[in-house]
C-alpha cells in the first residue's frame, strides 16, 4: 500500500496535486488484496486526514473566486475515490465469502441422526391401518376386555353350552371353569356388547386381541389379533356384505379377486368363507400336479377370513328386532392379512419381541 | 370324508364330459370344503399282464434259499419276445425266476415285464440271476403298491369282477386296482349327510342337475320285533334296525373293488363283514354295528349307562360308563357303546356265520358327549355328531345284508326287527321372499320351491309363504335363515352382486383411540420400538421382581388350562414380557434396545359370570352381574431401554442408556396426550431404591419409572444397567385434557433473569422449580433449570441449581425493577422454604 506523497499547502490548491492524490488513492484501492487491506487504503486516502480531505479543508481558506473550481476539482477527486473504494469493496467481499464458504465444506454423507427411530409393532400398525379403511366409510372401532365372560363370548353367539369350541381343548377359561369366564376366542363379544349398547342402525369394526388353545409354531400362535366387523340396519343382505369385503380387500390388497362361498358359523345365517386369490399362481396350479403352488395348495384361493349374514338368534339375544333389522358380520385374522400384505413367513416372529422384526416395516409398508 | 368320482358317479348320472375340475369347482360352490383332488391307483407304468404258470420247478441254493424257476404264459406278443424261447414244442411262455412259495402250476399271476416300472422307481428287465434269465417279475402286492401284503405273489381269480374271463397277456393293473380320483372334503357341523357318498351324490346332481338313484330309497316300514328282539329305554335313541343273515362264508375275502374303494376312502380292508359294513356307512352314512349272532346273549336292549359299568370296546380298551351315555346292552350285559364303538363281546370273528345287523340312531348331543368323554373319536361317532339320517336305517341294514348274500354267500332271515320310528321333523313357514331380501339378490318364490323341493324339502305353498318341513336327513335346517341359507348355496354365492353399505356419519375414533394412535407414533418417533409379548405369567416372575407379598401385583388371575403350566397366570404387568424379549434380543446380539409394549393386564379377584336365557336380552341386573364378574384389565403402557442409547459416533461419544430414557419415556407419552407427570423418588420393586420414581398426575400415582434394581435385572438376566417404565395407560389417557382454548400472544418484550440457589443435594429440583414458580407470580412466563453442580466451591451436602427464569406482562413492558422484584419474591421463598442461599456472581 502506498501513502499519499505529500500534504496538501495551506496555500492555493495545485490542480495537478489533486489529480496525483486521486490517483495514487485510487491505485492503492485496486492494489488493496482483502477488506482489512482496503480498510487501511480507505483511511489514509479516504480518511479525515488525507491529502483529500485536509484538501475539501482547505477550500474554505481559500479566496471565493478560486474556491469554485477547486472545490469541484476536489469534489470529483473525492468521488472517484469513493466509487473505487465501493466496487473494490464489493470485489474483496465475494472472493472472501467464496473462499470461506469453500473452507466451511463438510462432508455430507455424514451420518445424520438427531435420534434413534422407533417403530410401532407391524401388527399394531395395521390394525390402525384397517381400522382406517371403516372409519373413512363412517364405520366406528369398538373395544371391548379380553377376559370375557363366556355369555358373551359363546352363548349370545349361539354357541350353547355343548358347542365344541367351548372344549378346554380349544378355549382358555379362568380357573375354576365354572365361573364361566375365558379369554375372548375372538373379538365377537364386542359385537355383542355393541348390539347390546350402542342404538341402531351400527356400522363397527372390533379390532383386537383374542386367544385360543392353539399350537405355536410357524403358522399358528395361540395369541393373536382379529378385526371383525358388524352392521345391523334395515334391509342389509348379503350384497352388502360383499360390497363391504370387496372394498376391504382392496383397500389391502390392490386389485384382487375375492370370493365368497359357503360354509358354517353358529352366529352367522348364511355363512361363508371369504378367499382371495392366490397371489402366487392366480389360480393356474389348480389340479394341475406338474405346478404345485405351496401358497394356496394348489387351490388358487386362499381362506382369509368368515364372515355371513347375522344369525336373528344373535339378535333376539340381544333384543334386536330381527323382523325389522338384519345385518352382516366378519372377521378376520390380523397376523393373517399381514402374511398375505407384507410376506410374513413365520408367525413366532410376531410375539418373540425381536427388535428387528418391530423395526422392519417403514413408512407406506406399515 | 374321501370320495372317489367313480363311487359318487354310480349313484349320480353325471355327463362323462364333466371333470374332477368341475365336480371339484362346484362342490365349493356348494359350501363343501374339498381340500384336495388326489389321483389314486398304483403307479405303475409299462407292460404288466395277466399271465398264467405253466411249470415251476424248485431249485434249492447253496445259500439255503429255494427258487422257483417258472414258465409264465404272457399272452402271445411277450411270449414271441422272450430273451430265451420256450423249449421246442411247449407252448409259448417266458422264464421267469420267483422266490415266493406260493406260486404254482395253472395260476393266474400279476407279470410285469421288461420295460415296466414299478413304485419306486423300480425298473423291471430281463436279467441273469440264479443260473437263468429272468424274463420279467411275478409281483406280489406291496410291489404294485397296492397293499402292504408281502406274504406272496398275487394270485387273480380265473374272471374279473364283471365275470369275463381273464387272458394271458391282457393289461393287468385295470384288473387288479382302480384307477380314481379321490376327492378329500371338509364337512362343516351342519351338513353332516354330506359324510356320505349318498349326501355328495345328491349336492352333485344339484348342482349338475342330474339324475341320481338314491342309495337309501327303502321306506321304513312300521315297527316289528320278527328278528333279534330290541327293546329302547332311553329317548336318545328313536330307531334300531336290526337284520340277520345267516350262513355268511367267512373265508370268503373281500373282492378287490370293495377293498380298493375301502383304501381310497382311507379305511382298511379288514374281512369281508367289516369291510361291507364299513362300505355301506360310507355310502349311506348309517354307521352300521355287526354282532356275531351266535354270542348274543338273548334281546338288545338299548339304555342309559349305569353307573360303575364298565365295557372292553373292540379296541381292547375297557371304559367306565357314565349315565349319559348311551350303552347297547343283552342278557350279558353292556355289549356296546352306542353310536361310538362296539364291544370285544360280541364282535365278529373269523369264524362267524350269524350276523345280526344293526342299524340305529342316536341323539346327537348325547354321542358328542360320548365321544368327548372317553376321547373316542371313531367314524360312527363323527357321523352321529353331526346327525345320521334317520330314515336311512332300514335300507342300510338291507344293503349291509345285501352284499353279505352277493359275495358271502349268506342267507338273509325274513325276520327283522323295527323297533321305533324316525321321528317327525318341525315345520317351519318362510315367507317367499326371505330369501331375496336375505340375499340381496332376486330369486323368485318358484325358484325357492324348485331348490329346496330338490333339497329334499317338502313345500307347502300358502299365500306369499311357504311352509316347509325338512327332510329326515337335515337336522341343520330349523330356522328360516336356515333355508335362505340352503337356496343362497344353490344359486350359488358368486351372483349376489357386490353393494358397500353406506353408513350414517361417523364419529371418527373416539378421544381415547386418538390418542393412542398419536402415541403410536410419538412413541416411535421418540426411539422406542414396539413389541407384542403373550400376556401370561409365572408366579415366579413376580418373584423375581421383588414383589412384596402384599404387592398390589400379586393379585394375578389365574387360568384352568393354560398354555403352559409354568406360566398359568394372565400378567399384572407388561415388565416381565419386556424383560422377556430383552433377554431374546441379546442373546441374538442385539445390545442396544428401547422396547415398548401397551395391552391389557390383569388383577383378580374374578368372579363368577351369570348365563342367563338367549331366548331375550337379558335384563340390565343381568347384564351388570356379567360385568361386576369380570376382574379389572386396564391398559398399560411400558418400556425398557439399555446398552446404549446413542452409539459413539463421529460427532461424539456414546450415550448410555439410563433411567433418564425410560423417564423421558414416560414423559414424551405424558405430553403426546397433553398431561402433565410429576415426580417423586420412591424405593418401590422393581427399581433401583435411589433411582426410582412415581410417575403422578396431581395426587394420584399412574406409573413408575427409572433403573431396574440390579438384582432383579440379573435375575431375569439382563444387562446393567437396564431402566424401564409401566403405567396405567388408561388413566393418562383419561387425564387428557379437553379441546382447549388457545391464548392471546403477548407482543410486549421479555424480561430476562437467572438464579442459582444453593440447597441441600437431597432437596428435589422439582421442588425448588415448584417455589420459584410460586414465589415468582404471574408474570414469570417460563422458568428453566439449566445448571446442577456439586462440588468444592459449594461445599459438602450441598448443590447449586440454577434456573433462568423469563418476565412478561401482557399489557406492557416489564421495567428493570419490576422484572428484579418478581425474582427476588422468588428467590425469598426458596430461602423460606428450602432453606436456600442465593448465589452470587
Amino acid at each position: 500500500m502506498s501513502a499519499p506523497d505529500s500534504q496538501p499547502p495551506r496555500g492555493a490548491l495545485d490542480d495537478a496535486d489533486i489529480d496525483r492524490w486521486a490517483t495514487q488513492a485510487t491505485a492503492a484501492i485496486a492494489a488493496a488484496q482483502s477488506t482489512a487491506e482496503l480498510k487501511a487504503v480507505r483511511l489514509s486516502h479516504d480518511g479525515p486526514k488525507s491529502p483529500l480531505a485536509l484538501a475539501n479543508r482547505a477550500l474554505g481558506g481559500l479566496a471565493p473566486e478560486l474556491r469554485r473550481a477547486a472545490g469541484a476539482r476536489v469534489g470529483a477527486a473525492r468521488s472517484r475515490v469513493n466509487i473505487a473504494l465501493t466496487k473494490r469493496q464489493d470485489e474483496l467481499q465475494a472472493v472472501e465469502l467464496a473462499q470461506r464458504l469453500s473452507a466451511e465444506r463438510v462432508d455430507v454423507t455424514l451420518p445424520a441422526e438427531l435420534a434413534p427411530l422407533g417403530q410401532p409393532h407391524p401388527i399394531s400398525a395395521l390394525m390402525e391401518r384397517l381400522g382406517d379403511v371403516f372409519v373413512a366409510m363412517g364405520w366406528e372401532i369398538a373395544e371391548g376386555p379380553e377376559l370375557e365372560a363366556a355369555w358373551m363370548n359363546f352363548d349370545a353367539l349361539n354357541m350353547g353350552p355343548h358347542h365344541p369350541a367351548r372344549a378346554t381343548s380349544d378355549t382358555l377359561f379362568v380357573d375354576p371353569v365354572e365361573h364361566n369366564l375365558v379369554m375372548r376366542t375372538h373379538t365377537s363379544p364386542v359385537q355383542i356388547r355393541s348390539l347390546l349398547s350402542r342404538p341402531l342402525p351400527i356400522y363397527i369394526v372390533c379390532p383386537g386381541q383374542v386367544y385360543r388353545a392353539d399350537e405355536f409354531d410357524a403358522t399358528h400362535v395361540p395369541v393373536f389379533h382379529q378385526i371383525e366387523g358388524l352392521v345391523v340396519d334395515r334391509g342389509i343382505t348379503m350384497g352388502h356384505l360383499k360390497g363391504a369385503l370387496d372394498h376391504l380387500a382392496q383397500a389391502m390388497f390392490g386389485a384382487v379377486s375375492t370370493r365368497i362361498r359357503p360354509s358354517y358359523f353358529p352366529f352367522t345365517e348364511p355363512s361363508a368363507e371369504i378367499d382371495l386369490e392366490c397371489f402366487v399362481c392366480h389360480g393356474a396350479s389348480v389340479l394341475d400336479p406338474d405346478a404345485p403352488c405351496r401358497t394356496c395348495a394348489s387351490e388358487g384361493w386362499i381362506e382369509w377370513g368368515g364372515c355371513g349374514v347375522v344369525n336373528p338368534r344373535v339378535l333376539a339375544a340381544c333384543g334386536v328386532d330381527a323382523e325389522v333389522y338384519s345385518g352382516f358380520a366378519f372377521g378376520m385374522g390380523v397376523e393373517r392379512t399381514l402374511m398375505f400384505r407384507n410376506a410374513a413367513t413365520d408367525m413366532r416372529d410376531m410375539v418373540e419381541g425381536d427388535i428387528r422384526f418391530s423395526r422392519a416395516l417403514k413408512g407406506e409398508a406399515r | 370324508m374321501r370320495a372317489p368320482i367313480g363311487w359318487l358317479r354310480e349313484w349320480v348320472d353325471l355327463d362323462p364330459s364333466v371333470d374332477s375340475r368341475q365336480i371339484y369347482q362346484a362342490l365349493v360352490r356348494a359350501g363343501l370344503e374339498v381340500e384336495t383332488v388326489e389321483r389314486v391307483g398304483p403307479e405303475v407304468t409299462g407292460p404288466v399282464v395277466v399271465g398264467r404258470v405253466l411249470s415251476v420247478l424248485e431249485e434249492p441254493q447253496k445259500n439255503g434259499k429255494t427258487i422257483r424257476w417258472c414258465r409264465v404264459d404272457c399272452g402271445p406278443d411277450a411270449n414271441a419276445q422272450a430273451s430265451q424261447p420256450a423249449p421246442a414244442g411247449q407252448p409259448g411262455s417266458r422264464g421267469i425266476v420267483c422266490g415266493a412259495p406260493n406260486v404254482a402250476e395253472g395260476q393266474l399271476v400279476v407279470v410285469a415285464l421288461p420295460g415296466a416300472t414299478l413304485p419306486g422307481g423300480f425298473a423291471i428287465a430281463a436279467r441273469k440271476t440264479y443260473g437263468h434269465i429272468s424274463d420279467g417279475m411275478i409281483c406280489a402286492e406291496d410291489e404294485l403298491g397296492l397293499g402292504p401284503d408281502h406274504a406272496g405273489i398275487m394270485v387273480l381269480p380265473e374272471s374279473d369282477d364283471q365275470g369275463q374271463p381273464l387272458r394271458p397277456g391282457q393289461p393287468a393293473l385295470p384288473v387288479i386296482a382302480s384307477v380314481d380320483e379321490v376327492l378329500d372334503i371338509a364337512v362343516t357341523p351342519d351338513l353332516g349327510y354330506c359324510l356320505s357318498i349318498r349326501g355328495i351324490a345328491r349336492e352333485l346332481a344339484q348342482a349338475f342337475e342330474a339324475p341320481w338313484r338314491d342309495p337309501a330309497a327303502r321306506p321304513t316300514p312300521e315297527p316289528r320285533q320278527a328278528g333279534c328282539p330290541v327293546q329302547l329305554d332311553t329317548a336318545g335313541c328313536p330307531i334300531f334296525v336290526a337284520v340277520t343273515v345267516e350262513g355268511v362264508d367267512p373265508h370268503r375275502p373281500s373282492p378287490r373293488w370293495l377293498a380298493n374303494r375301502l383304501r381310497m376312502s382311507g379305511l382298511r380292508s379288514l374281512g369281508l363283514a367289516v369291510d361291507v359294513t364299513n362300505y355301506v356307512m360310507l355310502e349311506i352314512g348309517q354307521p352300521i354295528h355287526g354282532y356275531d349272532g351266535d354270542l348274543l346273549d338273548g334281546g338288545i336292549r338299548v339304555r342309559q349307562a349305569v353307573a360303575g359299568e364298565v365295557l372292553v370296546t373292540l379296541d381292547g380298551v375297557s371304559r367306565q360308563l357314565d349315565p349319559e351315555d348311551i350303552v347297547i346292552t343283552d342278557g350279558s350285559g353292556v355289549i356296546g357303546l352306542a353310536g361310538v364303538m362296539g364291544g370285544q363281546s360280541t364282535e365278529l370273528g373269523p369264524d362267524t356265520s350269524r350276523i345280526v345287523i344293526e342299524a340305529a340312531n342316536f341323539d346327537v348331543l348325547a354321542i358328542a358327549r360320548t365321544s368327548k368323554r372317553h376321547k373316542l373319536s371313531s367314524e360312527a361317532a363323527r357321523r352321529f355328531e353331526r346327525g345320521v339320517d334317520p330314515a336311512a336305517a332300514y335300507s342300510a341294514a338291507h344293503r349291509v345284508a345285501d352284499l353279505l348274500v352277493e359275495l358271502g354267500g349268506a342267507r338273509v332271515s325274513p325276520d327283522e326287527t323295527v323297533a321305533g320310528r324316525p321321528p317327525d321333523r318341525p315345520e317351519r313357514t318362510m315367507p317367499g321372499d326371505l330369501p331375496t331380501r336375505v340375499l340381496g339378490h332376486p330369486v323368485p318364490a318358484s325358484q325357492v320351491e324348485t331348490i329346496l323341493r330338490a333339497s329334499g324339502v317338502t313345500v307347502r305353498p300358502r299365500g306369499d309363504d311357504l311352509v316347509l318341513t325338512p327332510p329326515t336327513w337335515r337336522p341343520d335346517l330349523v330356522d328360516r335363515y336356515d333355508y335362505v341359507e340352503e337356496v343362497g348355496r344353490k344359486i350359488g354365492f358368486d351372483v349376489i352382486p357386490p353393494v358397500v353399505p353406506v353408513a350414517p356419519p361417523g364419529r371418527g375414533r373416539t378421544p381415547a383411540q386418538r390418542l393412542r394412535q398419536v402415541l403410536g407414533q410419538v412413541l416411535p418417533a421418540a426411539g422406542f420400538s414396539e413389541v407384542i409379548s403373550f400376556p401370561f405369567c409365572a408366579p415366579a416372575d413376580l418373584d423375581r421382581l421383588g414383589l412384596a407379598a402384599d404387592d398390589p401385583r400379586r393379585a394375578a388371575v389365574r387360568l384352568a388350562n393354560p398354555l403352559a403350566d409354568t406360566s398359568p397366570d394372565l400378567r399384572t404387568s407388561l415388565l416381565p414380557g419386556l424383560f422377556a424379549a430383552v433377554a431374546r434380543n441379546t442373546s441374538r446380539g442385539l445390545d442396544d434396545l428401547a422396547l415398548y409394549e401397551q395391552g391389557l393386564v390383569f388383577f383378580g379377584p374374578a368372579g363368577s359370570a351369570p348365563s342367563p336365557s338367549v331366548a331375550t336380552r337379558p335384563s340390565d341386573q343381568e347384564l351388570a352381574a356379567i360385568d361386576r364378574a369380570l376382574p379389572r384389565q386396564p391398559r398399560h403402557l411400558a418400556c425398557v431401554v439399555t446398552g446404549q442409547w446413542r452409539p459413539a459416533g463421529w460427532s461424539g461419544p456414546a450415550c448410555p442408556a439410563s433411567w433418564v430414557h425410560a423417564v423421558a419415556f414416560a414423559e414424551a407419552a405424558a405430553r403426546a396426550v397433553g398431561s402433565e407427570l410429576s415426580r417423586r423418588a420412591v424405593d418401590r420393586a422393581p427399581w433401583h431404591p435411589g433411582r426410582g420414581a412415581e410417575l403422578r398426575l396431581g395426587d394420584r400415582v399412574i406409573g413408575l419409572a427409572g433403573e431396574i434394581h440390579p438384582s432383579v435385572a440379573e435375575a431375569f438376566g439382563l444387562p446393567q444397567p437396564t431402566a424401564a417404565a409401566e403405567l396405567d395407560l388408561d388413566a393418562l389417557i383419561e387425564s387428557a385434557p379437553g379441546p382447549g382454548q388457545l391464548p392471546i400472544l403477548a407482543t410486549f418484550p421479555v424480561a430476562k433473569e437467572d438464579v442459582a440457589l444453593i440447597v441441600a443435594a437431597d432437596t428435589p429440583q422439582a421442588e425448588v422449580a415448584q417455589t420459584l414458580r410460586q414465589g415468582a407470580g404471574q408474570l414469570l412466563e417460563s422458568l428453566a433449570l439449566f445448571d446442577v453442580y456439586s462440588g468444592e466451591q459449594i461445599g459438602p451436602g450441598l448443590k447449586s441449581l440454577a434456573f433462568a427464569l423469563r418476565f412478561r406482562a401482557p399489557d406492557r413492558t416489564l421495567t428493570e425493577a419490576e422484572a428484579a422484584q418478581a425474582r427476588d419474591r422468588a428467590v425469598a421463598l426458596a430461602v423460606e422454604r428450602h432453606g436456600a442461599v442465593p448465589r452470587i456472581g
